[in-house]
């Protein structure tokens, strides 16, 4: 998650759930790209077929709210969505984009539909590129960071396996 | 200074002392899984290259069995296979079971004082007895498969006291829905809610769990109500090992504190697309298509009791469906018992076995565009129950019960 990104807007509103990015009636499989094929489809039809990889989506409060289905940031992964920006971000979601590797930021931007943005993950700026604007996050410390650095809750799990087993 | 109850909990379970804001791990006493969160958790938990912790690990189909598709028995059946492969045994078989959180207290892995995890977001029912609980992932959940122990922020605690004696039809469900409709659906973002006061105090173990369940429609970690004589007794030949329940200090630090005067709270009605959108039922009007009694939020034998005094004697407007749905086999027993099934059929309602189909437009009770639906269920999202033109109306099930009567969404006083 760390280094830098670029990709092309998506924009969305407030309190977008999670039956809004993958509707309940395709949680029959947890593959990441069938998923895909159906982010937003009630919402945005057109999102599953023109998202390109690198798309980035730009979105209000408590995005991800509703139900804790890891479908939604796997469906968004599967997409090749490289970042949610969000001014705030419901928990479940938040700890499963964490966990398995989609990079969020919680962060109040200016972006209309199909800018371009350029993020600094380490360094915590985002650059609209389309309006020629700098916003600045603050970029993840300390236990979430190293979560992050290592790739996630599995290897983070494996380790902490590794380590009990040797006392 | 005194403490909250989450901070307590993270203190117990983590051995370390903590202020919100703080990240911990935890050591969890359960984690469930439905049919469709856990095989995503399976998947991840054959990276980790561990075995299972056993007794810790609660296995529940209830969102698509029976099954509805041929995709849906494949996630059932993987399910079962894991569950026979490591031999756990706390795997529930349709027709044993029903909806997980029901059957999680129902089957007394729910207990004053626990850590509980489920890959559910309603998971923070559990509260009602005073456990800490709440939703996690999939993913998250194959890690405590395997190690038991999780990493938690510890949350900042909002306090909400009612007082005062409750109105005739109304329930918990009318008290949650006045909070959601006054903090908004992220009013209680990461945090922890400690519900409390006269009127929590007289509500039966019912309404309380209707309370906490829907404690993640504000955002929240998790809802907690004190135990008490009413938990202790419910428990008693139920709860599976030993427990000890936790209390927040009368010094405790709040983040923010709400006062209800709960005689003045009327049925409620929260409109589409979000559960905050709250308004007394007796202003709605709305003409409905589909009535749906059920769910981990109100399918226990009080809600069956309520709706079916209402619906005694009477018929389903025409042109309406009524869905009853029990939330496990335990309350299909009692509500056949005591005759309350009868009274559905009678009244023209459909009856079926426990499931979580239609609460999620999965399926059976799935919605047309433009159809409207009062439901005793916890979402009422953009095309949560079915097409993305249809609506859904959130209410008790007294408001579903004469609703149905009606053919439009009433106050139950309009009925009796």
């Amino acid at each position: 998650m760390l280094g830098s990104a670029e990709g092309r807007v998506w924009k969305f509103g407030d309190d977008i759930d999670t039956d809004q990015i993958i509707p309940a009636e395709y949680l029959v499989t947890p593959d990441m790209k069938v998923l895909a094929e159906h982010a937003f489809e009630k919402v945005r039809p057109e999102f599953a077929k023109e998202v390109r990889p690198g798309d980035m989506l730009v979105a209000g409060v408590n995005f991800g709210c509703g139900s804790s289905r890891e479908h939604a940031p796997r469906a968004l992964i599967g997409a090749g969505v490289s970042c949610v920006i969000a001014k705030s971000f419901a928990r479940i979601f938040f700890r499963n984009s964490i966990n398995i590797g989609l990079p969020l930021i919680e962060a109040d931007i200016e972006a209309d539909e199909g800018d371009t943005l350029r993020i600094d993950f380490s360094k915590g700026s985002v650059m609209n590129l389309s309006m020629g604007k700098m916003f600045v996050f603050r970029p993840y410390a300390g236990f979430l960071r190293s979560l992050i650095e290592n790739g996630g809750l599995i290897p983070y799990t494996k380790a902490r396996l590794a380590e009990e087993k040797r006392r | 200074m005194g403490k909250t109850f989450a901070e307590k909990i993270f203190e117990k379970r983590s051995g370390e002392k903590v202020v919100p804001g703080q990240i911990v791990e935890a050591s969890i006493d359960y984690v469930m899984a439905n049919d469709v969160t856990a095989p995503p958790a399976f998947e991840a938990f054959e990276k980790l290259s561990a075995g299972p912790l056993r007794n810790k690990i609660v296995l529940i189909p209830d969102h698509y069995v029976p099954n509805k598709d041929v995709a849906s028995a494949s996630q059932a059946k993987r399910m079962r296979d894991f569950a026979m492969k490591w031999r756990l045994p706390n795997y529930f078989e349709v027709g044993a079971g029903g909806v997980c959180h029901q059957l999680m207290v129902e089957s007394g892995f729910v207990a004053p004082g626990r850590l509980i995890v489920g890959a559910d977001s309603h998971t923070c029912t559990y509260g009602a007895l005073g456990a800490f609980s709440t939703g996690i992932g999939s993913t998250e959940a194959a890690t405590v498969f395997a190690r038991g122990k999780l990493w938690f922020k510890v949350p900042k605690t909002d306090r909400f006291v009612f007082s005062g004696r409750l109105r005739r039809h109304v329930f918990g469900k009318d008290l949650i829905l006045r909070i959601i409709g006054d903090i908004g659906v992220d009013g209680a973002l990461y945090k922890s809610m400690e519900v409390s006061g006269s009127t929590i105090e007289s509500l039966d173990l019912s309404g309380r769990m209707t309370i906490a369940n829907m404690a993640i429609e504000a955002g929240a970690k998790n809802l907690y109500i004190a135990p008490d004589e009413k938990v202790y007794s419910y428990l008693e030949n139920r709860v599976r090992g030993r427990y000890k329940p936790v209390f927040p200090d009368n010094d405790a630090v709040y983040d923010k504190c709400y006062e209800y005067d709960a005689s003045q709270i009327p049925p409620l009605v929260a409109e589409p697309c979000l559960p905050s959108n709250v308004r007394p039922a007796s202003e709605i009007g709305a003409a409905i298509d589909q009535a749906y009694l059920g769910s981990c939020t109100n399918g226990r034998i009080e809600d069956l009791r309520a709706a079916a005094r209402i619906l005694k004697g009477k018929k389903i407007a025409r042109g309406v469906r009524m869905i009853v749905v029990p939330a496990s086999k335990a309350v299909f027993e009692q509500a056949m018992k005591e005759g309350l099934i009868k009274t559905f059929m009678d009244a023209n309602a459909y009856v079926s076995g426990p499931t979580c189909g239609a609460c999620l437009g999965g399926y059976m009770g799935v919605l047309a565009a433009g159809e409207v639906a009062i439901s005793s269920t916890n979402r009422n999202f953009i095309g949560r129950m079915g097409h993305k033109d249809s609506k859904v109306y959130l209410a008790n099930p007294a408001v579903v019960a004469a609703s149905a009567i009606k053919g439009r969404i009433v106050d139950p006083s309009e009925v009796v």
